[in-house]
């Protein structure tokens, strides 16, 4: 019964998160943490980080790997069952395909009345520097917590991902190496696993 | 996958060149994730929604089954030795693959000084009050509903 419930909220989590993406998959990632990592208890910081890096390797569209991953761990690492853990792969990705089909097959039907439709283009421009500003959060909560005791503000590291200073050597590496050097971010990958295999 | 999924169509004929571009301007405006949108169109154009069904279980199954297998492999190892150094090394290395196509979304769309300032809005808001991205998405999309409506002029009709 607990885990039909998990299945039904999981369902319930990744439907909203479909119907509220829009601007991409990275935006899709932030919908994603908010909702796996801060809203529901379901998985931790440094879990969401090594999803995020094994979605980013794996052929595919960002957003739903990463979907389809989180419904596994999500289910497996509350059952125990390995096939409960494929339904909740399935789940997750089923529910985040929905919103777009439905609301595509409706835009397919009044495809000129949108085409040419300013209002919605004139919209959509507000809403790109707020999704910048949205992944930018998902990079931050990435490395700081911030808790809220009696309306005062603490931040910490997470220290899952930045044990040491070693750690910020890799981040600053990878950020150079990605933007200036622009370096296939699977092989920015391998770089930082080779990296840590040497250096820990 | 777009150039892809460009190629592929027009080589079977399904879509006309000059239809791509719209199609491929609606599929990023839509909500969802934009190769799954483009699939879903092009599957309607050809069969209806049965055909729509078909594209996009067709265009998700492969990432499915090998991200399931490499989620599967990874929650049975997660603790090896090995595995934990190595996710040691990436898991800095992730964050800033995630700032990076933020940087150049930054510098392609943030023009003006209130574009800055929703960016960092909702950056804030975001990060450190935990507030979740849903409402910043519906609160922007009224904003700017609103401010491109009164722009056109027809707030006056």
């Amino acid at each position: 019964m607990e885990t039909l419930e998990l299945i039904a909220q999981l369902a319930w989590t990744f439907f909203i998160i479909g119907a509220f993406t829009i601007g991409g998959g990275y935006a899709m990632l932030s919908l994603i943490q908010n909702q796996v990592v801060v809203e529901h208890p379901w998985i931790s910081e440094s879990t969401f980080t090594d999803i995020v890096a094994v979605s980013q390797m794996t052929p595919g569209p960002i957003g739903i790997n990463s979907a389809t991953y989180v419904g596994y761990d999500v289910l497996y690492a509350a059952t125990g069952s390995q096939w409960l853990g494929v339904c909740g792969s399935l789940t997750a990705t089923l529910a985040l395909m929905l919103p777009s089909f439905v609301i595509m097959l409706l835009i397919v039907r009044f495809y000129v009345k949108f085409r040419s439709s300013t209002l919605y283009a004139g919209t959509l421009a507000w809403l790109k520097p707020a999704v910048v500003g949205l992944i930018g959060a998902a990079a931050i909560i990435l490395i700081f917590k911030t808790t809220w005791v009696s309306g005062v503000p603490t931040i910490s590291v997470v220290t899952e991902n930045f044990p040491d200073w070693k750690s910020w050597m890799l981040l600053a590496g990878a950020f150079i190496a990605g933007y200036w050097g622009k370096v296939n971010p699977i092989y920015i990958i391998l770089a930082g696993a080779a990296l840590g295999l040497v250096l820990y | 996958m777009i150039p892809l999924i460009q190629a592929e169509m027009s080589r079977r004929r399904w879509i006309s060149d000059d239809d791509l571009p719209d199609i491929v301007a609606l599929s990023q405006s839509a909500p969802g994730v934009m190769a799954v949108n483009i699939s879903i169109f092009a599957g309607y154009k050809l069969r209806g929604v049965k055909g729509s069904i078909a594209a996009t279980l067709g265009s998700i199954t492969p990432s499915f089954l090998i991200i399931l297998a490499i989620a599967m492999f990874f929650t049975a190892f997660k603790d090896n030795p090995w595995v934990v150094r190595a996710f040691k090394g990436i898991r800095p290395v992730v964050i800033s693959l995630i700032a990076v196509p933020m940087v150049n979304m930054a510098r392609k769309s943030c023009k003006s000084w209130w574009a800055w300032l929703l960016a960092v809005v909702s950056l804030v808001l975001v990060a450190f009050l935990n507030v979740s991205p849903i409402y910043i998405i519906i609160c922007v999309l009224v904003l700017g509903f609103s401010v491109t409506y009164y722009k056109e002029g027809r707030w006056k009709r």
